[in-house]
């Protein structure tokens, strides 16, 4: 799965273009940033309803390639200057977190650990 | 000490926003000495996670960081009330942050535990009302 096709299951819109073919392994969905740093993957996409420059920075430190916003929220500008600097593609989803994890879960992406 | 490269950050205490300015600049400046990706990753998770509880929980402080062709030495350093209880503070859950902080999405009481999970080698020095230095030592190779 690349990041297009999220956009596309997710029916979503994108806020900040970044490599839309970037390959994505896996996907973590969490308010609780700690919670996403506790657990290093590969090529991962974060599913979250927090809206902070945070979110921004814990993508960066785990290298992801793609912030997914649910319930149609919209990050301001600062989040976004963030993101594009870094080249991370933002998208937002009118879907709620947990159909929105379940709707990729359904098209193949795991979340990428063992229980 | 003469074939580290050392870098100085000063981590502001007042806007949250910009907890991990020094964490992200570390981690540009490891990828572009060419270290590998994975190494990079824990070095940029411990000390960003450590440079958000600098800000929560001790109005800031700074961080020193030592870059070796083997590893990567960091100290981060406050000015902050100090740990009461460090082992308690270990405890994966338990936390002592506010709630306005949990609402930006950490004080989940994993903060440390995320720092000692990405280090090889981790140290605590705190003095209650005088502050804290966190020593932390991360493998890296090329």
């Amino acid at each position: 799965m690349v990041v297009k096709d999220i956009i596309d299951i997710l029916e979503g819109e994108i806020i900040c273009e970044g490599d839309l073919n970037q390959e994505i392994k896996t996907a973590c969905g969490s308010d609780m940033m700690s919670d996403v740093l506790a657990f290093v993957k590969d090529q991962s996409v974060l599913l979250t309803g927090l809206v902070n420059p945070q979110v921004v920075r814990t993508a960066e430190m785990m290298d992801m390639a793609c912030i997914v916003f649910v319930r149609g929220k919209d990050p301001d500008d600062s989040i976004v200057n963030l993101a594009e600097i870094r080249g991370i593609t933002l998208i937002k989803t009118k879907y709620r977190m947990f159909t929105a994890c379940g709707r990729l879960y359904a098209n193949g992406l795991s979340g990428g650990t063992k229980i | 000490m003469s074939n580290a490269l050392h870098l100085h950050y000063e981590v502001s205490g007042e806007d949250f926003t910009r907890a991990g300015e020094a964490s992200g600049a570390v981690k540009k400046r490891l990828k572009s000495l060419g270290y590998d990706s994975d190494a990079i990753r824990r070095v940029a998770i411990a000390m960003y996670e450590a440079e958000i509880n600098m800000v929560i929980h001790a109005e800031g402080g700074f961080c020193d960081v030592d870059i070796y062709p083997d590893r990567v030495e960091i100290l981060l350093a406050d000015k902050g009330p100090g740990i009461p209880d460090v082992d308690k503070a270990m405890t994966e859950g338990f936390s002592t942050a506010p709630d306005n902080v949990r609402s930006l999405g950490f004080g989940a009481g994993m903060g440390l535990p995320n720092i000692k999970k990405y280090s090889d080698e981790m140290r605590i020095e705190t003095t209650i009302g005088v502050g804290t230095n966190l020593y932390l030592t991360i493998n890296v190779k090329k």
